[in-house]
Parts: C-alpha cells; structure tokens; sequence
C-alpha cells in the first residue's frame, strides 16, 4: 500500500511542540505538500519556540521570524522580493497562530488579502494564545475557559468568523481544515499551489494544555470537530464554496465537548446554547455549499 | 542631467537610480511626492521594482523586513506618526542586520496635528541601530540615498535619510541627477550573504538565551562603529566620482571661530548665511553641521569644536525634562575634551521658522556669557 | 541543514554569524527524555495501514518500507499512535523506574 502523504519529512523530529500538540501535525502534513521550493514566515507564536532556539531549528526550510502583526505583510515582502529577482517558482507562506490572526495580525492580512499578495496564509487555530500561557484570542470560541476568561467570567462571545471576514476580500483561494484530515488538507494545499493570488488555510489544531484534553485525544478532537459541525471542512474558490468532508448528519457537540477541562464548567442550558449556536452557523454555511 | 526638483522628488530620483527592487510604503503629508514619483516611474518600467501598496507603516517596514531578508534591495519613506508606528520594526529591521534604506521628513509629533518640521520624530528612534543622515539640500538627499545603500550593504545595518518637511521636502533646488551608468559603477547590485535561500535553508531570528543575545547586540555596535570610518570613505570616493564629496560633519568657517553655532537640517543654511553676515561685522562665528547622528562621529566633533570657545546648539526638537538632544550628544561627546561652554537653545518646532534674526537673537541672547544661565533656552515662545 | 547529535559551541565572536540564524538542527535535541509512556508496536497485529505515521506531531516513527519504526530518541509518549490505531496493536507503557 503506498503511503497516505508523501514520506519525504521537512521537518525534524525533536522540536518544542507538547506532547499532543495539534500544531506539530499541522505543520509537518503542510511542509509534506510544499516540499523545497517554500519558504516560511512565522510571526510571534507557539511555533516560535517550537521549532527551537538559536542556533537550532527543525524546518528544512527557510525560515524568517518576524514581529507579530506582521505576518501577511512580511510574507508579501519576501514573495515580492522573489519575483523581482525572477525566482518566481518559489512559494511563500505566512504561517500564524490564531491570536497572530484574528486579533492583532489582522489589518495585515486584510491587507494582503485586499492586494491580492500571491502569497499563502496558514492560520493555524488551537483557539487562544497558548504560547504565552492559554489567554482568550478572538478565536476563543463561546463557553471556553482561558486563564482570561476564568470559570467565573468564561467566554461569553463568539468565535470571530476568520473565514468569513477573508471571503469578505474575495480571495481567488480560501479553505478550511483539521489535523485529522491530513489527506484532505493535502490536497487542498496541492490545488492551491496551483492558483496564483491569496490564498488563506484555516487549520484547527488541538492544543491539549490549553484545551485541558488528553494529549492522545488530539487527532480524536480534531475529528470530533468537524463531525459535530463546529468546525467544517470546506473550500471557496472564486467564490464557489464546497464542502470537502460530508457531515449529513452531524454528531451533538456534546461529544466534542465532553472531552476538553476548557468546557467542564458548562451547564446544560449553555450547553444546549453551544448547541444552537453550532447548528445556526452550520445551516448558514450549508446553504452556501454547492456540489 | 541638471534638473529644478523638489526634495522628495529627489529622494524617488535617487531611489531609482540606486536601483531598488521593493518598495512598500504608505501615504503620509509630507512624504507623498517620494511614492508618487516613484509609483510612476515603476509603472513606466523605468526601475524595475515591485510597489506594495501596503496599509500602513508598519506593514511597511515589515514588507521591506521580508524582502531584504529575501535578499531584494529594499526601500521606504515616511515621516513622523508613520515613523513613530514603524519604531518596533526599526529595531527588528537593525536587529535583523538588514541593510533597508528610508527616507524619513522631519515632521512634528501630534497631538496637536502638525504637518510642519521638527526632529523629534527621527531623534526618537536613534537607539534602535539605524543610521541617521540629515540632510540640508535638495542635492545631498539624492547623493546621500545612493552612498547610504553602498554603506548599508557593507555594515548590514539600516539607514534612515533625513529631510526637513516642507523646507526641503517641498522646496524646489537644482539637483544634478547622475547619469545611470556612473551610479552603477559606484554601486554594486545588493548580494546578501545571509538571504533566505532554498538551497541552503537557515532561519533567521529564533530565540536566543542571554549566553548569546549579548554578542548580537555588540556586533550591531561593532557594525555601527566600523561603519563611521566607511561613511567618510565613500563619501569622499562618491566625491571623486561624481564632484561632491561627503563628510560626517559640515564645517563652515569653524576652524578660526571663537563662537560655533552648532545646528543640523536646513537650519544650517539659515545659520551659514548669519555667520557670514555676522563675519562681515568682524564677529568670529562659524557653523558646524551635524550631517551623520548615527554613528555618533565622536572624534569628528571632538576635533571640530576643540577651538571653540563658546558652543551654541540649536535643536529643533525637545527631550522632554530634559533639554535639546543634538546639544545633549555634543556635550556628552566634549565631556573631558574641550571644557567650552554648550548653550542649548530649542527653536523651530513644530515648524516655526528660523530666520537669520533668530539666530542673532540666539548669539545675542548668550551675550557675554561665559557658561550657560540655564540648562536650556526656548527661542521667541510666548510667554 | 547539517543533522548532527552533538551540540553546537562557538568558541569566538569571529564563529557568530551577524544575525542570529540556524546552524543546525534540532535532530540534536532527543525529546525522547520527555516521555512516562512508551508505544510499543504489535507487529504480527499491524496492517500497516500507516496512519500511526502519518499522525505523529513528531515525525517520531519512521517507514520501514510499510512498516511503523517508532523512533524512541524522539518520541514524547503522546499516545496519539495508539488512539488512533485501527487494529489498536500500540500498547502504550510505563516508562522507566
């Protein structure tokens, strides 16, 4: 049987990730569909640390650091750099956190989103700011508890629409996707590699200290998030969208929550609130899909 | 090729003729000319370059960041708020050894809204490891572009090019524009030993423990440092080349000067022409111009002022609680090698002009004295 | 970038480069240390369906042609090779005392 991804590995093993940690599948699936020719941006994030300190690191790719808001700007310098030197072939990746993303990465992203910078944006998603000890992001979704939005005072407001608000820039490439789904996500980097413009892939990537979850419950989550529908897998292309992992009949949130420390506080009655929530979105969403 | 050109419009002339490859900026009064002249001559495919029409400074800087890095020669302008949104880029930026040049007109700080000249805007960012140039013509400013990437890209250290808002930004000059071919002769395309290249992946930044952080910092001074005795080099080569030579500093009738009148920017021409009115009248005046503020040209100054026997710095900026800070650098510089008194006057912010009588008023007002009555004289505020 | 066990040492200012940039990997760094719980593979069970690999955060098991080698330098006992296992043949072990 040949293998699911490719074998080939960019990135080493023995990097900072926890033990668990849905970023460090994100990133290894997605180095596996760049391959070489890549160069990555991280802005201050978990895989800032992650992938080691000076004068170590674990990408078998170039990597530049760079400050936190400034992840789709940077990204856009270095593509523009490459196409002046005439190295064109060579594709650039932003490469953020949720709170590099929503929050206070975002006039950066909407404005390469707006330009149309030919670069890709990854954000991977593990719902708050992790890397500085599990604080509320605009990603945070509803009920979570954050070291910010304690028991007492837990979320209150929605997740932002990450995917939404990019759509809004009509992005010739937007999709969404889960660590469970590496084959899936694979693909959708393969096409997008294929498509000039911004393109814009939102990963949901399972944080086990910050979600209070099992580190071997990770992938489980990952699925679980997407069978419920609270994280659907799905892609835009000018416009179209398409779900790309069916869900007809969508698992209660319930299951998706049970397993996560971050939800434990949660009566039913806000329970059963995550639940319209989830089923509100998912029906908005659902009309969109074409097949 | 002589040409009647505005200072920012120099600066879009110099840009292209020094070749650069990215430019990311943003609007900003009174930057706009340097982009503006620049988007047209891209778009007239006389310079080869990619323009990001970023959204803000800060995205600004953080383009010509990721393009530097991708070993592209990049370039910028802005000025003041732009500047001061830029500030954490600009230490990343000399942090990141990236050898970025951008042109930066001195303009007030706001609150209250102000689009005139004043220096604090630069003066606040000389701790992040950028060169400083400031410049008092048209001429210099273009000059200055082209020696700043030749320095730049040997040092791997940024610079910022800086101009007086509206007295030089917007102020028409003849400018001897050079022919291509000789500005190619003096300057080499950018070939970065430390780009981003797949072909020997590296990355660049990561977290450094205090065993190392330390010896990063040093070698950014050591850069600095190397790159004072550099800056006089190619200025005078750029003299040999092209017929105007440059200096760290700009004396003017300093050497046989009882009294010199230290000052930087356009000011200085207004100071020139006082002290050669002043001359007239049998008065030993001189001006000494500040033209590099970073890397502090200890020794120059040292040398320049060591005859003086009274030193009369105008800052067109305020350290607050503090007193002007060109005057605080000279006098920390003189500290146990010329005992001269340094009077600090603050004149001209916010744009307010300084006419020759100014400067009068200045010497007049620091009259006989033999030091200073005060540590810091504000000229012509209402009281 | 060179893989190596050894750690890196600079001797002089002259052996830093200008800007803090990667000499090495972090192959150099065995994370295998981290573990209370050790995956141990049930060959004859094994299907070789490769989703173990194809999960682990830490690239830690290796193909053997088809076959699951779980590298135990590296390895950081996350379990998600055994959760995930459709033959569930990765019994995951105390380690150590």
């Amino acid at each position: 049987m040949k293998p699911p991804l490719p074998v080939e590995e960019y990135m080493s093993p023995g990097h900072l990730a926890c033990q668990g940690c849905g970023a460090g599948i994100a990133m290894r699936t997605t180095l596996k569909a760049f391959g070489k020719d890549t160069i990555f941006t991280f802005p201050a994030c978990c895989w800032t640390v992650i992938d080691g300190p000076f004068p170590y690191s674990s990408l078998e790719v170039p990597l530049l650091h760079t400050a936190f808001e400034t992840t789709a700007a940077a990204a856009a310098g270095v593509k523009a750099a490459l196409d002046i030197l005439g190295q064109e072939q060579i594709k650039v990746v932003g490469w953020a956190g949720d709170g590099g993303t929503f929050d206070i990465g975002i006039q950066a992203l909407s404005g390469a989103a707006e330009r149309n910078d030919d670069i890709f944006y990854f954000c991977y998603d593990n719902e708050a700011y992790m890397n500085t000890g599990i604080q509320r992001s605009g990603a945070t979704p509803y009920g979570a508890w954050t070291t910010t939005t304690p028991v007492k005072h837990f979320k209150k407001e929605v997740k932002k629409s990450i995917d939404d608000i990019v759509a809004a820039h009509r992005v010739p490439y937007q999709a969404t996707g889960s660590v469970a789904y590496p084959e899936d996500l694979f693909k959708k980097i393969v096409k997008a590699k294929g498509i000039s413009g911004f393109k814009f892939l939102h990963i949901l990537a399972p944080c086990p200290p910050g979600w209070k979850a099992r580190p071997d419950d990770s992938v489980k989550l990952a699925r679980l998030a997407v069978q419920t529908g609270v994280f659907p897998l799905y892609e835009v292309e000018n416009g179209v969208y398409r779900q790309t992992i069916k869900t007809p009949s969508r698992k209660p949130v319930l299951e998706y929550i049970k397993l996560q420390g971050r939800f434990k506080h949660l009566t039913n009655e806000e329970i059963n609130e995550v639940q319209a929530r989830v089923d509100s979105y998912y029906q908005l969403l659902e009309k969109r899909f074409q097949d | 090729m002589k040409k009647v050109i505005m200072g920012n419009h120099a600066l879009s002339h110099g840009a292209t003729l020094a070749r650069v490859q990215v430019i990311a900026a943003y609007p900003i009064t009174p930057q706009t000319q340097v982009v503006e002249l620049l988007s047209e001559i891209v778009a007239d495919q006389k310079l080869k370059a990619a323009f990001i029409k970023v959204e803000s400074e800060h995205s600004a800087m953080a383009a010509c960041i990721g393009a530097s890095s991708a070993g592209a020669r990049a370039f910028t302008a802005t000025s003041s708020q732009g500047l001061a949104l830029m500030h954490e880029l600009l230490h990343w930026a000399a942090g990141a050894r990236l050898p970025i040049v951008m042109a930066e007109v001195n303009r007030a700080m706001a609150p209250p809204w102000s689009i005139w000249s004043d220096q604090n805007d630069s003066l606040s960012q000389r701790d992040t490891g950028w060169m400083q140039f400031y410049c008092q013509s048209n001429q210099e400013v273009l000059d200055t572009v082209i020696q700043a990437y030749k320095i730049c890209e040997k040092v791997l250290m940024p610079a910022m090019i800086v101009l007086d808002a509206f007295s030089l930004s917007h102020t028409y000059e003849a400018v001897d524009i050079p022919d291509q071919e000789l500005v190619d002769r003096y300057l080499p395309p950018f070939s970065f030993k430390y780009k981003l290249d797949v072909n020997d992946p590296h990355t660049f930044g990561g977290l450094t423990k205090p065993d190392w952080y330390m010896e990063f910092r040093y070698k950014m001074h050591e850069a600095l440092e190397q790159a004072l005795p550099l800056i006089k080099e190619e200025g005078k080569r750029f003299g040999d080349m092209f017929g105007r030579a440059y200096d760290t500093l700009d004396p003017y009738r300093v050497d046989d000067a009882d009294t010199v009148l230290v000052t930087s920017g356009t000011a200085a021409s207004t100071a020139r022409y006082t002290v050669d009115k002043l001359r007239r009248k049998g008065k030993k005046v001189g001006n000494l111009r500040v033209r590099v503020l970073r890397p502090f040209p200890f020794a120059d100054i040292r040398r320049e002022l060591a005859n003086a026997k009274k030193i009369v710095v105008i800052d067109r900026n305020i350290s607050f609680g503090y007193h002007g800070i060109f005057a605080q650098e000279v006098k920390s510089a003189l500290y146990g090698h010329c005992s001269a008194p340094v009077f600090c006057f603050i004149a001209g912010l916010g744009g307010r002009d300084i006419f020759p009588e100014t400067i009068e008023g200045i010497l007049a007002e620091c009259g006989r004295a033999k030091k200073p009555k005060q540590d810091i004289y504000w000229v012509e505020v209402k009281k | 970038m060179p893989k190596s066990r050894k750690k890196i040492q600079f001797n002089n200012l002259g052996e830093l480069p200008p800007m803090a940039m990667s000499l090495r990997s972090m192959a150099a760094n065995p994370t295998g240390s981290w573990r209370n719980l050790r995956p141990e593979i049930r060959y004859e069970d094994c299907i070789q369906c490769m989703i173990c690999w194809k999960y682990c955060p830490d690239a830690a098991i290796e193909l053997d042609g088809e076959k699951p080698v779980i590298n135990l330098d590296f390895c950081k006992g996350c379990g998600i090779c055994a959760e995930e296992c459709p033959k569930k043949c990765i019994a995951m072990l105390k380690e150590g005392k």
